[in-house]
């Protein structure tokens, strides 16, 4: 097994850009609080949010808190510097996650902390918080501490 | 061939008149040409080889923005253009642009129409791409997770494929060692020493499960092909290749797709152009079966096996054996890329692919494909739209 554990990704991405439809998201995020936008009329999730519900077209947004409980959907390993300023982060795991509690919806994130080689597909994994920049917050993932005790 | 049942259809009505391409050079070899001279060189071979001339240019269609017409047009000396239109997208659109033109030249907006694709890398290189992108809102959720170039993310739809499917390295590996026995018959291709199993699987991984092979090329270069009416194409020099179909677009299930990430499962480890696929097949009055060779757009390994899917070579999850069962050689049910695709001749945005059909049809390719009178080439998986052509023997 490859026993290297997820590095947190390079602060390559540049500054965070909102608009009035995802600020909440990252406003959220800056307070470690992992926040899901739902229509408030019918009850659709939607990721990332957007000016309408794909549903009902309502523009109202309830923002619902979520504890991070979430499966892994997909991944992959970033092992080798492709451009400057990736050097300190190899290996990261650029991943995709499903809120199963959030009628499945999706986020784009990584997963940290955890051996590369215990990844697994559909595993169960937890929510962290991890500061690309101090004063920041990003949410990530790590796999569940019960996952790992089942390995 | 016959034309499809109706006629508000392109079917047989144009052909592609003539072809053109630059040699393709590695990324970052074509200087000091600039990149309008490769495409201004594209397009006078295409036209010389279509035996017509830049007077007799009257139309511009493109994918992914296109370039600029005007200037094109000064030094080029084509007098006046009634039609100039791109595909939005990027990649997705190079198979669909021929139908772009088409639609031109059916409606009767346009007489000669030119479709090309070029690249030149400088300092930005494709497999880095996406950490280029302007920081906007719709980046931010994909930005900061250092997926930095496409390679990363079409990875996270291979891996799920591998996942629901059971698809393998090994069947990505046939795909890349297939492309690579194409390009050695090739000289023009780029990469022309055989590839063995072995050095596959030695090759570094750059984004697990993608390695080495499993990327393109970046390469420089220029590709554009004529397209007129079906009646003017009979009096022109070269065997008319027609445009029995081009469809693009998509379905919302597939959308912003590697941006969005939330397609429906099935849709997610797919290319996102089954319900092109399905209406090229309408369109061109034709089927899988009738397919003599395809020519996909292959960014990735893991991509060319989601296409055959997509397009109906075989169900849904069993694109890897497909591969496997040496279908897609030279010598198989379907053979694909043959003359080395993107992976091992050149990468132009998908225009190769345009480029290899019209050789197969008129029957002079490096890899001739014994009678070939039907041809599959297809646009990029990308966000929409994505595109598909399918040409015949004229």
């Amino acid at each position: 097994m490859d026993e290297r554990i997820a590095r947190h990704p390079p602060a390559t991405g540049g500054t965070i850009v909102t608009d009035v439809w995802t600020a909440p998201f990252w406003e959220a995020a800056a307070r470690r609080e992992l926040v899901l936008p739902r229509c408030a009329v019918c009850g659709t999730y939607r990721m990332p949010p957007t000016p309408f519900c794909p549903n009902c077209h309502s523009q109202s947004i309830d923002w619902i808190p979520h504890d991070g409980t979430a499966v892994l959907y997909s991944y992959t390993i970033v092992d080798r510097v492709l451009i400057d300023g990736m050097e300190g982060s190899l290996p990261y795991v650029p991943a995709i996650v499903e809120f199963p509690h959030a009628q499945g919806i999706r986020l784009i994130t990584n997963m940290v902390d955890c051996p590369i080689g215990a990844l697994r597909v559909d595993a169960p994994v937890d929510l962290i918080w991890i500061e690309p920049e101090p004063g920041t917050a990003l949410p990530a993932f790590t796999l569940s501490r019960q996952q790992r005790e089942h390995d | 061939m016959t034309s499809a049942n109706s006629s508000r259809t392109i079917c047989n009505k144009t052909a592609i008149v003539g072809v053109g391409a630059t040699p393709y050079y590695r990324r970052g070899e074509s200087a000091p040409q600039t990149l309008d001279e490769l495409v201004g060189k594209a397009i006078l071979e295409a036209l010389s080889d279509s035996g017509l001339n830049c007077r007799d240019v009257d139309g511009f269609a493109y994918f992914s923005g296109g370039f600029d017409t005007g200037y094109l047009m000064e030094t080029l000396g084509i007098p006046e253009v009634r039609f100039t239109a791109s595909l939005t997208g990027t990649g997705g659109g190079s198979a669909g642009s021929i139908g772009l033109g088409a639609a031109a030249i059916v409606s009767g907006m346009a007489d000669v129409v030119v479709c090309v694709g070029a690249n030149q890398q400088g300092s930005q290189r494709f497999g880095a791409i996406t950490s280029a992108y302007p920081a906007t809102p719709g980046n931010a959720f994909f930005g900061a997770t250092g997926l930095v170039g496409p390679g990363h993310i079409f990875a996270l739809l291979a891996r799920r494929h591998m996942h629901l499917y059971g698809t393998t390295r090994e069947h990505f590996a046939e795909v890349a060692l297939s492309a690579r026995a194409n390009a050695v018959n090739n000289p023009e291709a780029r990469m022309r020493n055989p590839l063995t199993s072995e050095e596959y699987f030695n090759a570094p991984m750059l984004a697990d499960p993608h390695c080495l092979f499993d990327f393109c090329l970046e390469t420089d270069g220029a590709v554009a092909v004529v397209l007129t009416t079906a009646e003017r194409a009979r009096d022109l020099r070269r065997r008319p290749v027609e445009v029995l179909a081009s469809t693009h677009g998509g379905s919302r299930d597939w959308g912003r797709s590697i941006y969005w990430m939330n397609m429906p499962d099935k849709v997610f480890a797919s290319s996102g152009h089954a319900s092109v696929a399905a209406r090229l097949y309408a369109e061109a009055g034709v089927g899988p079966q009738d397919i003599d060779c395809a020519q996909f757009y292959d960014h990735f390994t893991s991509q060319v096996i989601m296409q055959i899917e997509d397009y109906g070579f075989c169900e849904r999850g069993e694109g890897g054996p497909f591969v496997a069962d040496g279908n897609i050689r030279l010598d198989g049910a379907l053979p694909i890329n043959t003359d080395g695709g993107q992976l091992s001749a050149g990468y132009v945005w998908g225009m190769t692919h345009v480029r290899e059909a019209v050789e197969q049809l008129r029957g002079d390719a490096f890899n001739q494909i014994h009678d070939a009178e039907v041809a599959l080439v297809t646009g990029g998986p990308s966000n929409l739209p994505v595109s598909g052509l399918i040409l015949g023997r004229g």
